[in-house]
């Protein structure tokens, strides 16, 4: 006999899918993995295995011995995790600085408040503030990219641009931007990534094409990544109109260091930022203002992992205050009699 | 024609699936038993009138309604009562209801059954509402909300727009798509007849713009018309909701726990309005109804015209049987429609359409934990936030489903069909507001 | 510096003597006199919160007895039934006051329907709710009166006395249970009912709550009551009832003589924890829903109505 299911409506599924979600983040990242390859060689690629295996093993052995609920690595959030994490390390970290990376984002940030959808900080970040302020030498000596047609050069370090500029403002005595011009790279050269930097975040241009693509997919929508950009242009061009010597201008600040990975990858990540159009808003603003902040005023010359923390960390007040629009909350119309 | 009017928050585009958008209605052959429930409309059953033995003409009185809410049922055959017991209706559960023996096919005398129009319209507006009254007519876009009730405002409102309903924004229905095509003049005369009775100057008929053939030809009618105008509309779910389709034709919002009339709107199905004319003009109870039978495997997707009892296996034979793969019946659209249990339910009064859903369309994706992607609160019609309210029914927080305004949630659906996490939004959805209007009730009480 | 010493030591302790005395002048205006016997009440109850007895907490309970000891001279109407005796009686000391005994409550699941007494006939698909399942539908064997098995009453449980058996689809309830009547409450059913525990746990019921006519309501299930009125014949003591189709075993007439049980002919009376008793001549020994041993957490736990009878052997 033919048995039918009862359920409640709707009956059909748009076909979205958490992992199809994660597939398409992977997809994104793509054009940033090519660049990173193709300018820090097969450092990028240990680094990049080594923090995607990792990742994968921690919620495998934590959901199978530890939670005891379904596994779940083949969401393909453990995946983005890991590449993400990755991305936001130099090229040459050591092997077992990686693993302890992916241990603290899986195992701290991510499983211990219960896994998937419920952690409130970003794990990637987690872990790369964890290993920034545990293991400061290696986590900022930065090699220098170099094409794999030129063969590989792993031991040259040198700073990032954030770095040269943080560095010579606060020498004694202080230089201006001007004198430090020659030591920054071009923006041709901040665009396409070659330029010091964590694995992910060094070419603006591959970022964006993978945002391009999440905001076709809708993985991510427009408003985070956009009022975060928008607030640190306005907010770096404000003081560079003040003082151009002392402050870096605002393209400079958009290009360099983890920005547009921050504002691309990071900051737009579901489970960590807020749910309504307004509250997406104000979160972008937010670390758009506390980047800039750190970035000049801070002991860090980058402040985009920070900021996007310190974000997260309101982001249940956001959701709080920022309700979407009730139909029908408006007073009623007047009716012609 | 520029950029299509819509309403304004969230909504989904599911797939159309309008398989049987070309198959022209058919007149169902009479069924060997009708089954009439008693409950076919929402608020209170009706009162049954007959008995065991008593022999019946096809639109005689049957039962009259129970309550304010409530309307008259009419026999839609003729023949012998045979009884009147606990029928399976469309909710799953055995309900009272009438079952009668079919014999022949004989009407009330004054029953006008020929397919002349009738455009004069003799009564005035009471007569009008009284008639509809009489005739059990209810919304037929799925609601079955009693119509006389909506043609008669609250003392103090008064309606400025009559909106005429030809959204059909369910995907696979069809009824009111060809509904209009062939009954376009009778459905024209059916909103000048609610016009009179509501007294107002203006209708409109809101179409979605996937059936491009009934806007043209509705638009073709309604042109020597005053005051009666066609909206053509963009495809967006749910815009046949009321204030979906208000918000849309008239841009008006209906605030929150109020209905239509306090923005001076009144909306009606095209299917109701056809009823209307039929009773208004030809006499003729709401006896029978078009009924779309669809689905991916159905050898012959129809359109039937069938008559209310009708038990459905029947309206599955005339659309050449029942597919061996079939999985899930649903009576009425995907979105909104309800899983029905057993095919010995009767067509009611608010059949819009029998789906047939094949065994691997009928399955959902197992549940997975929320990843708080705000898909459902951008999709939400309501601006409520679905993931939240979902998550205070589970969890018995009924006061914080409430101030978050659970009982605005319309139930289209369009939370739980864009969520990837494949969380039964509107199942915990449906609890909540089970759960608090049940609350508010006994507050109302204290 | 021994200035700077002796001004810190003033100056705080003058803050703190400030302080002390804004303290004791408020505390002794807003002080609100409690009885100091609500105190001991709630001592004496299990603080379990569990809202049995009707009032939000162990603390809510104890005041209201407490007033009721001042006013009315008397506990009417207020009962711990989680403490059961013991605790009333005690709460009764302690307020100078004689409580009556009352017979301890166990609830009772009143379905049978399970997976093989009454097979599925559609699949159910969504929330795990019987709540919400009871909106939507009339369950999968049919019956729709019977038990969901989507474990709402296990979910209201607070004292874990409530869980599925996997095997029957239905919930069991041990002895832990304390009639705080949450699980009443939850069933959207009306299924679960409190009852007394009866002597030496001994007790009969009719574990049915249809209310449909003997064929449709045997039609979907094997177990159900078909409203025969044997029972209601055999039964000297005036204590079953039959309405709409559905025996109703008044529980403070029946005298456990067990005559109904055996002329039921669905084996919908239940007996729990009798002994099994002779099997007649010429025939088959009828099944009875023994004392046994719950499987799952609790293993010295009786299971009230876990074991239905197995159809296989009654043929």
């Amino acid at each position: 006999m033919n048995m039918f299911t009862v359920s409640g409506s709707p009956h059909v599924h748009g076909g979205e899918s958490t992992k199809k979600i994660m597939h398409g983040v992977v997809i994104a990242m793509v054009p940033a993995i090519l660049v990173s390859v193709y300018f820090f060689g097969l450092g990028a690629i240990r680094v990049l295995l080594l923090s995607i295996v990792a990742s994968m093993f921690f919620e495998w052995v934590i959901q199978k011995y530890l939670l005891k609920g379904p596994l779940t690595i083949t969401d393909g959030s453990a995946l983005v995790t890991g590449i993400l994490l990755a991305f936001n390390v130099p090229s040459n970290l050591p092997g077992w600085m990686i693993i302890i990376g992916a241990l603290i984002a899986i195992g701290m940030a991510k499983m211990s408040f219960g896994g998937l959808g419920k952690n409130i900080f970003n794990p990637a970040l987690v872990a790369r503030v964890f290993l920034l302020i545990s293991f400061p030498v290696q986590m900022t000596s930065w090699p220098k990219p170099s094409p794999i047609t030129k063969g590989f050069t792993d031991t040259i370090t040198g700073p990032t641009p954030l770095g040269i500029v943080k560095e010579g403002l606060g020498a004694d005595p202080p230089k201006t931007i001007s004198e430090l011009a020659p030591e920054i790279p071009s923006y041709m050269q901040s665009l396409t990534g070659d330029m010091g930097g964590s694995l992910g975040e060094v070419s603006a241009l591959a970022l964006i094409l993978g945002g391009v693509y999440m905001l076709y997919k809708r993985i991510i929508s427009w408003e985070i990544p956009l009022s975060m950009l928008l607030t640190v242009v306005v907010f770096s061009g404000i003081l560079w109109g003040f003082n151009p010597e002392q402050y870096a201008d605002p393209v400079f600040h958009l290009l360099t260091g983890g920005m547009m990975l921050g504002a691309i990858f990071m900051a737009t990540d579901m489970v960590t930022s807020p749910m309504t159009r307004g509250g997406q808003l104000v979160f972008g603003v937010g670390v758009g203002l506390l980047t800039i902040l750190i970035r000049i005023w801070g002991a860090y010359p980058e402040g985009v992992s920070f900021a996007i923390l310190l974000m997260n960390a309101v982001v249940p007040l956001i959701n709080r205050g920022f309700k979407p629009r009730r139909f029908g909350a408006k007073p009623g119309v007047e009716i012609a009699q | 024609m520029g950029i299509l009017k819509t309403f304004a928050l969230g909504g989904v585009h599911p797939e159309e699936n309008k398989l049987s958008s070309n198959a022209p209605i058919e007149k169902l052959a009479l069924p060997k038993q009708a089954i009439v429930p008693l409950g076919q409309n929402l608020g209170a059953p009706s009162k049954p009138l007959v008995k065991r033995g008593d022999q019946v003409k096809a639109g005689q009185l049957l039962a009259e309604a129970g309550g304010f809410i409530s309307t008259n049922i009419h026999a839609p055959v003729s023949g012998k009562v045979i009884k009147i017991d606990n029928v399976i209706d469309g909710t799953g559960y055995k309900r009272p209801g009438i079952i009668i023996d079919v014999e022949g096919d004989e009407w009330l005398d004054d029953i006008d059954l020929s397919t002349d129009l009738k455009t004069e319209i003799e009564l005035d507006g009471k007569a009008i509402i009284e008639k509809i009254k009489n005739a059990g007519l209810v919304g037929m876009g799925g609601a079955t909300f009693p119509t006389y009730v909506k043609l008669m405002p609250p003392p103090g409102k008064k309606a400025e727009y009559l909106i005429i309903n030809g959204v059909e924004c369910e995907p696979y229905l069809t009824s009111d798509h060809r509904l209009m095509l062939e009954k376009g003049p009778e459905i024209v005369v059916g909103t000048q007849i609610l016009m009179k009775a509501l007294n107002v100057k203006k209708a409109i008929i809101g179409i979605e713009n996937n059936k491009p053939e009934a806007i043209h030809h509705m638009q073709e009618l309604v042109k020597p018309i005053d005051g009666m105008t066609v909206q053509p509309l963009k495809v967006q779910y749910p815009q046949g909701g009321e204030k979906q389709l208000i918000k849309a034709v008239v841009n008006r919002e209906v605030p929150s726990a109020k209905l239509p009339i306090e923005v001076g709107c009144v909306v009606q199905n095209v299917g109701t309005a056809f009823a209307v004319y039929e009773a208004v003009q030809k006499n003729k109870p709401l006896v029978e109804r078009v009924v779309t039978v669809t689905g991916k495997a159905v050898k012959k997707p129809s359109n039937l015209l069938a008559r209310i009892g009708t038990p459905i296996h029947q309206l599955i034979e005339a659309a050449e049987g029942l597919p061996e793969n079939t999985g899930k019946i649903i009576g009425g659209g995907p979105m909104m429609g309800k899983a029905l249990t057993s095919l010995d339910v009767p067509v009611v009064k608010g059949s819009s359409g029998i789906l047939l859903m094949k065994k691997e369309e009928s399955v959902r994706e197992p549940e997975n934990p929320c990843i708080r992607c705000s898909k459902c609160t951008t999709v939400c019609p309501m601006g409520l936030e679905p993931f939240l309210l979902s998550k205070a029914s589970k969890l018995g927080k009924f006061d914080m489903a409430e101030s978050e305004k659970i009982m605005d949630c319309i139930e289209c659906g369009s939370c739980q069909y864009t969520c990837p996490a494949s969380i039964p939004l509107l199942d915990y959805l449906r609890l909540g507001k089970n759960k608090v209007g049940a609350i508010m009730r006994n507050r109302g009480k204290n | 510096m021994d200035n700077i010493v002796i001004i810190a030591i003033a100056a705080l302790g003058s803050l703190g003597l400030v302080a002390a005395v804004i303290l004791y002048f408020v505390a002794s205006k807003f002080k609100v006199y409690e009885d100091p016997k609500i105190d001991e009440v709630e001592e004496a109850l299990p603080a379990a919160n569990c809202g049995g007895c009707g009032f939000p907490g162990c603390r809510a309970f104890a005041e209201a007895t407490t007033t009721s000891a001042r006013k009315n001279k008397n506990l009417d109407g207020l009962n711990c039934p989680v403490g059961g005796n013991d605790v009333m009686q005690s709460v009764g000391s302690i307020l100078g006051l004689e409580v009556e005994a009352t017979d301890p409550l166990i609830a009772v699941i009143r379905c049978n329907g399970s997976i093989k007494n009454t097979p599925a006939k559609v699949k159910y698909e969504g929330a795990t709710s019987c709540a919400f399942a009871h909106a939507l539908y009339g369950g999968e064997g049919g019956c729709q009166f019977g038990c969901l098995g989507l474990a709402d009453c296990v979910d209201a449980c607070d004292f874990d006395a409530i869980h599925m058996n996997p095997e029957t689809g239905l919930p069991v309830v041990n002895d832990k249970c304390t009639a705080c009547g949450a699980c009443v409450e939850a069933c959207p059913r009306d299924i679960i009912e409190l009852r007394k525990k009866g002597p030496k746990d001994r007790r009969i019921f009719v574990s049915c709550v249809n209310k449909e006519k003997g064929a449709p309501a045997k039609k979907n299930c094997a177990v159900a009551c078909i409203g025969c009125a044997k029972c209601d014949k055999v039964c000297k003591f005036d204590a079953i009832t039959i309405n709409s189709f559905l025996a109703y075993i008044d529980f403070s007439k029946c005298t456990l003589c067990r005559k109904c049980v055996e002329v039921c002919p669905t084996e919908a009376i239940w007996e729990v924890n009798f002994k099994p008793r002779k099997p007649k001549e010429g025939k088959a020994p009828k099944p009875v829903a023994e004392k046994t041993v719950a499987k799952e957490n609790a293993p010295t736990a009786k299971v009230e109505a876990g074991k239905a009878p197995d159809n296989e052997t009654t043929e």
